[in-house]
């Protein structure tokens, strides 16, 4: 009863955010010399992590490409609004920067739900959407078929299960696994999957497996649980909000096994929610380790730091990458309309970026090389790269 | 065994803190019949009162905890006088909506100024980062400090209910509100001492959780608050001892389910004790079917 009335509640506050918004970003439209991109991701709510690192790294690629005299003279104009990461109001506020901003195309959400929903959209407004990290599987194909509008610049969950099962098989020697999945979403449940196949194919066991769901803050009883198996590493799908939390939580019962996860790791929370201490022996698949000497890479972090004055993570990196790639196809696209940039998109061959080159295969998805970031004491030491 | 006992001690750390959160639940449907759904709010201030004490102010854990306590004290008055004291005498649905309207209120207020992310309590140091081996057993000083102070709270509030003047004063307003008034107890003083000390329990459990789990944000009172309720209602709501047992039993119920059973089911196996509870006996455990006088 009190969810649903807060539910409502939201969904008010929602609106009447909206409405406020409006006002403002009225008045600037149909200019000849710009050209709108919609920016919508998760600034507030469980995920903002995620959301305000991609919008920094869109920032200053933006900012590079305008003061760089924009594309053919025109300057990139952002319309940024925050999805509070919730599904819903993603949607909402797609068709808002379609119906009413009137956008060439939108960049973000940064999580697969979210993602999901505001592609329902794209398709029906005909509208290019692109995220930089929506990473499962059924983003841009799903059983109805392609999604004709829809990119990404990620790879894929089951490319990053299957990436960590082998590095676990492979690099840790590791036969036995234990499985601790957020079932609450889309995301972990998919890299499990994958790992769980993968890891079974190479020869080893899963000993165990348990989940929790979103929001949970004791997980002590499943860490008591686990504690008495025989295992060699923990695969942790998950979200760094809940992940940070059950990797203290782990280490102060004493499980000291290497602790594997996915790019939801990546957000400086994680070193706070679970202190430097215990992040050790912990390996996360990610897009980017700031250790990489790759030259792009050394500008995007000299930059980066120039604007931000902090390091950046993967999601800032993909976040740069996105804007970049997006400016890439309006530059390559025919005309100024959703219908070219999707052909142009669509065609996009050995583009370059801080994140690795790729290009666009049949499906709107990246082939690109994963990284695996390995943590000691809270800080990146290692990190190993995996082929395409 | 040795998992048995240490599931245990998860079980009473946690149970420690539902337990603190129903006192407050109970204390106040106990004198004025109405569930207060504000007070899992009040439960989040306090965790980020504690927060700003310790990171801004730089405070210890022990001047943080008095001072949320005290902050929190304040809040649960004003929320009595300003939007429960006016409705005295109108329904008690209408008491409920106004409940349910302040804790939405707290909750996207609390969401504007702090914004919705979650926020890492700092690292404890010194003797509140230890943690002790007994046998095979792992027993944090986090989870000894969570119990102890939830046993002395539970033990000073025995001590007002049943041994102050005041005290006597809240156990006659809940028995009869018309009565007591004609006795000459001032009955509206007696609610708001009643909403200061379980907003002052809420805003302990706040600072509590906070340093326990280490992350905090505007919405974490909700699910809590819930299980809090059902261990007033299981213990008997209105019932002091009623909600401490409660607490206990949920936090164990819980940590059993996921450690010996599925951890997905945990809730839904709380929410099915809640309702077995209100067929089987629906006073709670500790309540006494009472005829309705006519």
């Amino acid at each position: 009863m009190k969810k649903k009335l807060s539910m409502l509640l939201a969904v008010g506050l929602l609106v009447s955010g909206i409405t406020a918004c409006g006002v403002k970003s009225e008045g600037s439209q149909a200019n000849a010399n710009e050209i709108k991109i919609g920016i919508n991701y998760e600034l507030s709510g469980g995920v903002a992590s995620y959301g305000q690192s991609s919008v920094d790294g869109i920032m200053l690629a933006i900012d590079e490409i305008n003061a760089a005299g924009g594309i053919d003279g025109k300057k990139l104009v952002p319309v940024k609004y925050d999805n509070k990461s919730e599904p819903a109001e993603a949607v909402i506020l797609a068709n808002k920067l379609i119906s009413q901003d009137k956008v060439l195309a939108i960049l973000g959400p940064a999580t697969s739900g979210s993602f999901k929903s505001e592609v329902s959209v794209a398709e029906k407004k005909k509208v290019p959407v692109i995220s930089g990290s929506a990473t499962a599987d059924d983003v841009t194909v799903d059983k109805t078929g392609k999604k004709d509008y829809a990119f990404r610049i990620c790879y894929t969950d089951s490319f990053q299960g299957t990436a960590m099962a082998n590095f676990a098989s492979q690099n840790l020697s590791a036969k036995k696994a234990v499985i601790v999945k957020d079932s609450s979403s889309d995301y972990a449940k998919g890299l499990a999957e994958n790992f769980i196949k993968t890891f079974k194919d190479a020869g080893g066991t899963i000993v165990g497996e348990e989940a929790y769901v979103a929001k949970d803050k004791d997980f002590n009883a499943i860490l008591t649980k686990i504690k008495d198996l025989d295992f060699d590493v923990i695969y942790l799908p998950g979200y760094y909000e809940e992940a940070g939390l059950i990797i203290k939580q782990a280490r102060a019962l004493g499980i000291d096994k290497p602790i594997l996860g996915a790019d939801g790791f990546d957000s400086p929370d994680l070193t706070s929610l679970a202190g430097a201490g215990a992040l050790s022996k912990v390996y996360f698949t990610n897009h980017y380790s700031s250790l990489d000497k790759d030259p792009t890479v050394i500008k995007f972090i000299d930059d980066f730091k120039k604007k931000y004055n902090k390091e950046p993570n993967a999601f800032h990196a993909l976040g740069y990458d996105l804007a970049k790639f997006l400016a890439d196809g309006i530059k390559r696209s025919k005309s100024l309309d959703s219908e070219a940039l999707k052909e142009a998109l669509a065609s996009t061959t050995d583009f370059t970026g801080v994140t690795g080159s790729f290009s666009i295969d049949e499906n709107h998805n990246p082939v690109k090389a994963i990284v695996i970031v390995g943590l000691e004491n809270g800080v990146q030491a290692t990190a190993v790269r995996s082929g395409k | 065994m040795e998992n048995f006992l240490q599931q245990v001690i998860n079980g009473i750390s946690l149970g420690s803190i539902y337990a603190l959160i129903a006192l407050g639940y109970t204390m106040v449907y106990g004198i004025i019949k109405l569930i207060n759904f504000a007070h899992c709010d009040v439960y989040m201030l306090g965790a980020y009162i504690g927060y700003f004490c310790m990171t801004s102010l730089k405070l210890g854990f022990f001047p943080s905890m008095v001072i949320a306590m005290l902050v929190c004290t304040v809040i649960g008055v004003l929320i009595e006088k300003i939007a429960y004291k006016p409705l005295r005498n109108a329904t008690r649905i209408a008491v409920l909506i106004t409940a349910i309207g302040v804790s939405l209120f707290i909750e996207y207020g609390t969401m504007f100024f702090v914004k919705a992310n979650v926020r890492a309590y700092p690292e404890m140091t010194g003797f509140l980062a230890k943690s002790f081996a007994v046998g095979g057993l792992k027993i944090t000083a986090q989870q000894i400090l969570i119990v102890i102070s939830t046993i002395i709270l539970m033990a000073m509030l025995q001590f007002i209910v049943k041994k102050t003047k005041v005290g006597k004063a809240m156990r006659a307003v809940s028995l009869d509100k018309d009565a007591a008034e004609l006795m000459g107890i001032n009955v509206n003083s007696t609610i708001s001492f009643t909403f200061a000390i379980g907003s002052a329990l809420a805003g302990a459990a706040g600072v509590l959780v906070g340093i326990y789990y280490n992350s905090i944000d505007p919405l974490m009172g909700v699910i809590p608050g819930l299980k809090a309720f059902v261990a007033a209602v299981f213990g008997g709501i209105g019932i002091i001892p009623g909600a401490m047992i409660g607490g206990y039993f949920i936090g164990t119920v819980e940590v059993f389910v996921s450690g010996y059973g599925n951890s997905l089911y945990k809730d839904a196996v709380v929410f099915a004790i809640l309702i077995l509870i209100l067929i089987v006996k629906p006073a709670g455990l500790l309540g006494k079917n009472t005829k309705e006088k006519v």
